[in-house]
């Protein structure tokens, strides 16, 4: 069995689609209507058949809250897999993200947490 | 501001809200997530972050752990005011 597709709950699939292309640089694979909303996946460009990650729309009023209330304790929502923290760290900061937890070295890893401005905390990790 | 010493003396009695407290001295404000990962992959502290949300609660009846709003988040902030004249009748 394999992970085929994973899925984060956004508040607006447009704007998260312009985000996690265009500020975390993932690329767009399936972008198909479904009635009101789309069903939008992403991949990553250096695994182009791997993973895919669905931007949900987060239209339940239990999802919703789900979603602010850990973002208010600084869960992250989901982590992704980077090769140089510090390099990413320094790009997203200069492409306007916001970090919650700037790169931090807890033993043999090293993480960072980030505003996606779609209602989640993403945690990046370099392993 | 008069702390209850009892509180207090309580709060410091345990060696994981001592350490929570080195944690807040060192980074000034934590999420409860920040802190949870400290303890939990920088101390090795086999944690729950519900007891870590219970430690906090003593810390904070204490009046040594404030949590403030920050736009979207919650974060933890270290008040060292109570500790101020804890000893002094002592060692004066």
């Amino acid at each position: 069995m394999k992970i085929v597709v994973t899925s984060l709950f956004v508040d607006d699939q447009e704007k998260a689609l312009k985000f996690y292309t265009g500020k975390l640089g993932f690329i767009k694979k399936h972008d198909v209507p479904t009635g009101e909303y789309r069903w939008i996946t992403l991949v990553s460009p250096d695994e182009q058949n791997g993973t895919e990650l669905l931007l949900e729309p987060n239209v339940h009023p239990a999802a919703k809250e789900y979603q602010s209330k850990i973002a208010s304790e600084g869960i992250p929502a989901t982590m992704f897999g980077v090769e140089d923290i510090h390099k990413e760290y320094n790009l997203l900061l200069e492409n306007g993200v916001k970090f919650t937890m700037e790169p931090t070295k807890m033993g043999d890893v090293t993480i960072a947490v980030f505003d996606d401005t779609c209602g989640n905390l993403i945690q990046i990790i370099q392993q | 501001m008069n702390w209850e010493k009892d509180a207090i003396f309580k709060a410091l009695s345990d060696s994981t809200r001592r350490l929570i407290l080195d944690e807040l001295t060192e980074r000034n404000e934590l999420s409860l997530y920040e802190l949870t990962v400290r303890l939990i992959m920088k101390h090795d502290i086999a944690i729950s972050r519900q007891a870590i949300a219970k430690h906090l609660s003593v810390l904070e009846d204490a009046g040594l752990v404030t949590s403030k709003r920050k736009g979207k988040y919650r974060v933890i902030v270290f008040n060292n005011e109570p500790l101020k004249d804890l000893l002094k009748g002592w060692i004066e």
